[in-house]
């Protein structure tokens, strides 16, 4: 009798300090979270202030007059608009090319049988970690050579072939059963019918993932953009974001620059929250992460 | 990883001679699969020798040139890399990128640490805070080192502004030898903590329930138990999340590009940076080359050293090789 009055004491007990645990673990993760959100918040706040507000010391949180006029003023300062268009055209072209040869060599790697097969494997296996750093002079001359210097070409060509993407598709094929395949080679169907209508919609998972990976990798790329991409008319969002800032006034134009970076960023913030579950795996799977 | 692999790619037939088994796959039953076979890789193949294969191939030749690209390359041998020894903005680059990697990584990953503890916990609205923690990685560098500039800003900065509620004479940032470099490394840690803190969080929650309960039983006490089961059973996930952390720091580009360009007086110039400015600024093809492989070189180190350490440390990390 008495210890089962001890028992239900103690999980009183248990209850209360697990609510107080929460509690204290959301009020540390509620700072943190303000902490991460702040730039965010402080870039959108002035993004509708005036040159004045920006200035202004001490400097206030909600902007006195908001001024939406600075997104117009911001986007017609330089050739935003080429630049929405550049950035558009070549994260479209790479996803689907990236996705579209991926899963062709994913295909080839996983199930068919040639010789050499494994030793290509490898070898991409072990170009894999070669840093992008070492890539950049010679390719630059080859892209000179090529005479592809700002054009965008020089930004989606090379871009159209992944070896991490084409590991990640050889390693997800591999584990779809053969007897769904087997199946329809009997049923007459060739190699190509057999990828494109059992192993592609069975891949879907992974193909999600690289292509949302691909594009934010593509839409946030800045140094190779920085070294093949001269002239204004071919360039990317994050070089025009990037050379907006240096155009220097007399006093930098921060509300405008704060302007341009909220709508350059509000695509990429889209396409996580579309397609978070998808990324999240495919960073959990392969560990690779954005940059480059 | 490469150890799966062995295991993944591996299984061979009895060995004949290489020419004899090329005839056989083009004749009889096997030869559509071989030519479906080739032609399936072809694209992606031809992709990675032209953009790939070739490249490094080149670079190894660039690096032994003298190459400004107006005239044509020549031969130096190994001058780049006695240049390159007597250089000390190389030096000084070179510590730089040691500077940044060895102290923004350990402090993103214990950070990130804690974060996933956190966030392992089972609450309501879990998700919602993985979001915003995450939000930073997939926002542009470029982007993010703007914000950041201006939140630096020594007069009408929002750090300097809040530090100035407390009475703190703040730091002129990004503008202060000393403080320029710390500033990059916090910028860094805000928008890649996401990404060690979701790989952490996926090894949690691979921790089978059962392990915490028999430990419990056996009257283990919180401290313990993340002593004797969560440490243990992490260390793969953490392994995971170090090795990548640091290749990736070390190749960091965009951040200081942005931010700081290198400055004040070449205290935030990574490897990475002296690299673009003498390629790409100077027209030293050769020497840029040099010293990119110094960054492959390095990388290469840091990897082999992980792994051999890693059997000391990761749980379970000799039985991947089965």
């Amino acid at each position: 009798m008495a210890s089962a009055i001890k028992v239900k004491d103690s999980l009183f007990g248990q209850k209360q300090t697990k609510m107080l645990m929460d509690l204290l673990v959301y009020v540390v993760l509620s700072i943190v979270g303000v902490i991460f959100i702040m730039p965010f918040a402080w870039m959108v706040a002035n993004s509708f202030k005036d040159l004045r507000g920006i200035y202004k010391f001490p400097p206030e949180f909600v902007p006195e007059v908001w001024h939406f006029e600075n997104y117009t003023e911001a986007w017609t300062a330089t050739h935003f608009d080429i630049g929405f268009l550049n950035s558009a055209l070549v994260a479209a072209a790479v996803v689907l090319g990236q996705v579209i040869t991926a899963s062709l060599a994913g295909y080839s790697f996983a199930r068919l049988r040639y010789p050499g097969r494994d030793k290509i494997f490898l070898l991409y296996i072990s170009l894999m970690m070669v840093p992008f750093t070492v890539l950049l002079i010679p390719l630059y001359i080859q892209m000179r050579a090529f005479g592809w210097v700002s054009t965008l070409q020089a930004v989606i060509l090379p871009f159209l072939f992944t070896p991490w993407g084409t590991f990640m598709m050889r390693q997800f094929m591999v584990t779809i059963p053969r007897e769904l395949e087997d199946a329809a080679r009997i049923d007459g169907c060739g190699f190509f019918r057999t990828y494109w209508l059992i192993i592609l919609p069975l891949t879907k998972p992974a193909l999600a993932t690289l292509a949302i990976f691909t594009f934010v990798n593509t839409w946030n790329s800045y140094q190779w953009p920085l070294i093949v991409l001269a002239k204004p008319k071919v360039k990317t969002l994050p070089l025009l974001l990037a050379s907006f800032q240096n155009q220097s006034a007399m006093r930098t134009p921060w509300h405008l620059i704060m302007a341009a970076s909220t709508f350059v960023v509000v695509p990429v913030l889209i396409a996580f929250v579309v397609g978070q579950k998808y990324y999240v795996r495919g960073i959990v799977t392969t560990g690779i992460k954005g940059g480059g | 990883m490469a150890a799966n692999l062995a295991s993944t790619v591996g299984n061979q037939r009895p060995k004949r001679s290489a020419i004899a088994e090329f005839k056989r796959a083009f004749t009889g039953l096997r030869r559509g699969e071989t030519i479906a076979g080739y032609l399936f890789l072809a694209p992606n193949f031809i992709g990675f020798i032209i953009f790939l294969l070739f490249p490094i191939c080149f670079a190894f030749f660039i690096m032994l040139t003298d190459w400004s690209l107006a005239k044509p390359p020549a031969f130096v041998g190994l001058e780049n890399f006695e240049t390159m020894a007597n250089d000390r903005l190389f030096w000084k680059s070179l510590g730089n990128s040691f500077y940044y990697t060895f102290v923004a990584v350990p402090t993103g990953i214990f950070i990130a640490f804690w974060l996933a503890l956190a966030l392992n916990r089972k609450m309501r609205g879990i998700i919602f805070f993985r979001t915003i923690y995450f939000l930073p990685q997939i926002t542009l560098t470029v982007a993010a080192a703007t914000i950041w500039r201006w939140i630096y800003q020594p007069e009408i900065g929002m750090i300097n502004h809040m530090l100035d509620w407390f009475g703190i004479d703040g730091p002129k940032w990004i503008h202060d030898t000393k403080w320029a470099m710390p500033s990059v490394i916090i910028m860094s840690n805000w928008q890649g903590i996401g990404f060690a803190m979701l790989i952490l969080l996926a090894g949690l929650q691979g921790i089978p329930e059962e392990y915490y309960e028999a430990a419990s039983i056996d009257g283990a006490s919180g401290w313990q138990r993340m002593r004797y089961v969560t440490l243990p059973m992490l260390t793969p996930a953490l392994f995971f999340v170090v090795v990548t952390s640091l290749i990736g720091a070390f190749q960091s580009f965009d951040q200081f590009f942005v931010l700081t360009q290198g400055g004040p007086a070449h205290a935030t110039t990574p490897l990475t940076l002296y690299i673009f400015q003498n390629a790409f600024t100077f027209f030293k093809m050769g020497y840029g080359a040099a010293l990119a492989s110094v960054v492959f070189v390095i990388i290469l180190i840091i990897t082999v050293v992980q792994w051999r350490l890693a059997r000391r440390w990761v749980i379970g990390f000799d039985n991947d090789d089965e």
